[in-house]
């Protein structure tokens, strides 16, 4: 009997750890929500599902921005990030580690702070294009900072080594034998990557996908930073809301909306790459 | 007109600054249809002179041709050579079907010709209503049938086999070596085979290459390699045997307190005899006989045979096999002394 329930009170602490920091509050998250109020008299349950029309209402702006600025990030790592998982995966050989730990060596340096550098780069008459317009490569007028450009950039920049390491973790487990078997049966180098190659790898970009596009969706930093004003993101409104104008129902409403979002497109996206075949690869 | 020809193969690689030669100069010629091993243990360079014949290695010196073409320098996806992996290497996000079809795909052979091939060679590996399974939805023998059909569809001028039946337990082994012999004198195209395991080579081949430490030891029919071995390796390697050292005078050598005949031979000479080829008796044979005689040390019996151990005066060990009589009863018990025969044909002098 108690060998049986081992098991389960040895999984009782993450449990209750998921209950007390998970749970608990996207309930009360929920709560929120439908309630109506100010921070001043106090807020009061009232069911009011119009919080949601509301914010909406006020805020798909942004919303829709946060997800195409989210998703064109996540297709920039996508483009930057196969290639490089792809090299390291490959052509690493024994320095593979190294590679490895050189892709998560700005984590050692917080996220602001990285943003911030990203700032002075970008910045009108900054290393980069200060230099630039010195020696007048471009026009004195020029600038990137503040434009959506530089929110996509600092998105990419930010996120890109979670793109990279499920995709290489995908290509390490492709096993060199099957590859060799295709060049053996005449495919070209080209057809070996098509047809063997990316295929089995799919499982690793699903989850650099996900691990990418979600918190780049969400993320308020970079358009608060690199974005200037014409930039807002989802990320920045829930904060505004929560933090300045203390109006947490919206904030709330805002962010489940987010979450719900994120959730069907997740599914949809898993659809049409066909669960069945990612999960079957990566149950290989 | 020669299947494969190589020429003085070598493989060098460098690991860790140093030089190894995996292959120090091999010279073969397997023939047209031929089924052909590679024999050895492991780090003896077979599979490295197979991964050269296929193409996945650049030999450091010599030359490989295929029907007297010279394909050393040739990709693999260039070589009319197909190969089966020792873990199959199917791919697993394809079906069976399209597994076997891929390799008639990229060859840009007509879709009603892919069809048609196909379908007959799944017909021939057993594997017809089996079309749209996934690999690992299948048995080891089932997966390994497959990795043989993607491999022959393609009709190579020759097909490589890497231990492709090491992953299977006894009995599918025993199968599956027929199975593979039925087959290739079906398709009647070459097979190389590479192996460590003696006694699938001496069932399947036509000629054996056993090879040592980068170099081909002895090269022959399973026969000749197992009853004629040409060094002391091939005899220990191939099957159980004895070997005899002594000095021969006037093709007599002295050994364990009695004599063997070695017509012909003089001075410092090493016999070998296979346990099989041995009389084991309690009296003095008599005759044109090499003679020796000891002490029954072990008897082990193993069904259709008894194992004798014998030690010879002189402290060496020989194995004898004596086939099981009617009323199955061992000739002698451990402790006898014994006497041990053997026509002179069955001793073998061989190099070092």
């Amino acid at each position: 009997m108690r060998r049986r329930l081992t098991p389960y009170l040895l999984a009782l602490p993450s449990w209750l750890w998921l209950a007390a920091f998970l749970v608990v509050p996207l309930a009360a998250m929920a709560s929120v929500s439908t309630q109506t109020g100010n921070v001043v008299d106090g807020f009061a349950q009232t069911f009011s599902f119009g919080n949601y029309a509301d914010a909406l209402g006020r805020y798909s702006t942004q919303l829709v921005r946060s997800l195409l600025y989210g998703g064109a990030a996540t297709l920039a790592m996508l483009a930057i990030g196969y290639p490089v998982a792809y090299w390291i995966a490959f052509r690493g050989g024994s320095r593979k580690s190294m590679y490895l730990f050189l892709l998560l060596l700005p984590f050692f340096v917080s996220f602001v702070l990285r943003t911030i550098a990203w700032g002075f780069l970008l910045a009108d008459d900054g290393i980069l294009f200060g230099t630039l317009k010195g020696w007048g490569l471009l026009s004195p007028d020029f600038h990137v900072l503040a434009t959506s450009f530089a929110v996509i950039a600092g998105l990419t920049y930010n996120w890109l080594p979670f793109m990279i390491l499920p995709i290489y973790v995908g290509l390490e487990r492709v096993d060199p034998r099957v590859i060799e078997a295709a060049y053996d049966l005449y495919a070209t180098r080209f057809t070996v990557f098509r047809r063997v190659v990316l295929p089995l790898s799919l499982p690793g970009v699903f989850a650099g996908v996900l691990m990418t596009f979600v918190p780049a969706v969400a993320d308020p930093i970079n358009a608060q930073i690199l974005g200037g004003t014409n930039n807002t993101m989802i990320g920045n409104i829930i904060q505004v809301e929560y933090l300045t104008n203390n109006n947490y129902p919206t904030a709330s409403a805002l962010s489940f909306t987010l979450m719900a979002v994120l959730l069907v497109g997740i599914f949809a996206y898993a659809r049409a790459l066909g669960t069945e075949n990612v999960l079957e690869a990566a149950a290989r | 007109m020669h299947a494969i020809q190589l020429d003085g193969v070598v493989k060098e690689y460098t690991s860790h600054g140093e030089v190894v030669q995996a292959v120090k100069g091999v010279t073969l010629d397997i023939a047209e249809g031929e089924f052909f091993s590679l024999l050895g243990p492991s780090g003896c360079g077979k599979t490295t002179t197979m991964r050269m014949i296929a193409g996945f290695e650049e030999p450091s010196k010599g030359t490989i041709r295929l029907h007297g073409q010279d394909v050393t320098n040739v990709p693999p996806n260039k070589r009319d050579v197909n190969m089966v992996f020792q873990s199959y290497a199917l791919f697993p996000h394809m079906n069976v079907w399209d597994n076997v079809a891929f390799g008639l795909k990229q060859k840009k052979v007509p879709a009603e010709e892919i069809k048609r091939r196909v379908g007959e060679m799944l017909e021939i590996v057993d594997l017809v209503g089996r079309e749209k399974r996934r690999p690992r939805e299948m048995s080891g023998g089932q997966q390994q049938r497959v990795a043989l059909a993607r491999a022959l569809v393609n009709h190579p001028r020759a097909l490589l086999l890497d231990e492709p039946l090491g992953a299977l337990d006894l009995k599918l082994r025993q199968a599956m070596q027929l199975e593979l012999k039925r087959i290739q004198r079906e398709v009647g195209i070459t097979f190389v085979y590479v192996t460590h395991d003696q006694s699938e080579a001496l069932t399947m081949s036509d000629r054996i290459a056993v090879m040592k430490d980068g170099l081909v030891e002895q090269l022959g029919d399973p026969r000749t390699i197992y009853e004629e071995p040409a060094t002391a390796f091939v005899a220990g390697f191939i099957g159980t045997s004895n070997l005899l050292t002594g000095t021969a005078n006037g093709g007599v050598l002295k050994v364990g307190g009695g004599r063997v005949l070695v017509p012909g031979k003089e001075g410092e000479v090493t016999v070998t005899v296979r346990p099989e080829k041995i009389t084991i008796c309690t009296e003095e044979p008599q005759g044109e006989l090499s003679i020796v005689s000891g002490t029954v040390t072990e008897v082990v019996y193993l069904g259709t045979y008894n194992s004798y151990a014998v030690r010879l005066a002189d402290g060496v060990e020989v194995t004898v096999f004596q086939q099981n009589a009617v009323d199955a009863t061992a000739t002698a018990e451990r402790g006898d002394s014994v006497w041990l025969s053997w026509q002179p044909q069955h001793s073998y002098a061989i190099g070092k």
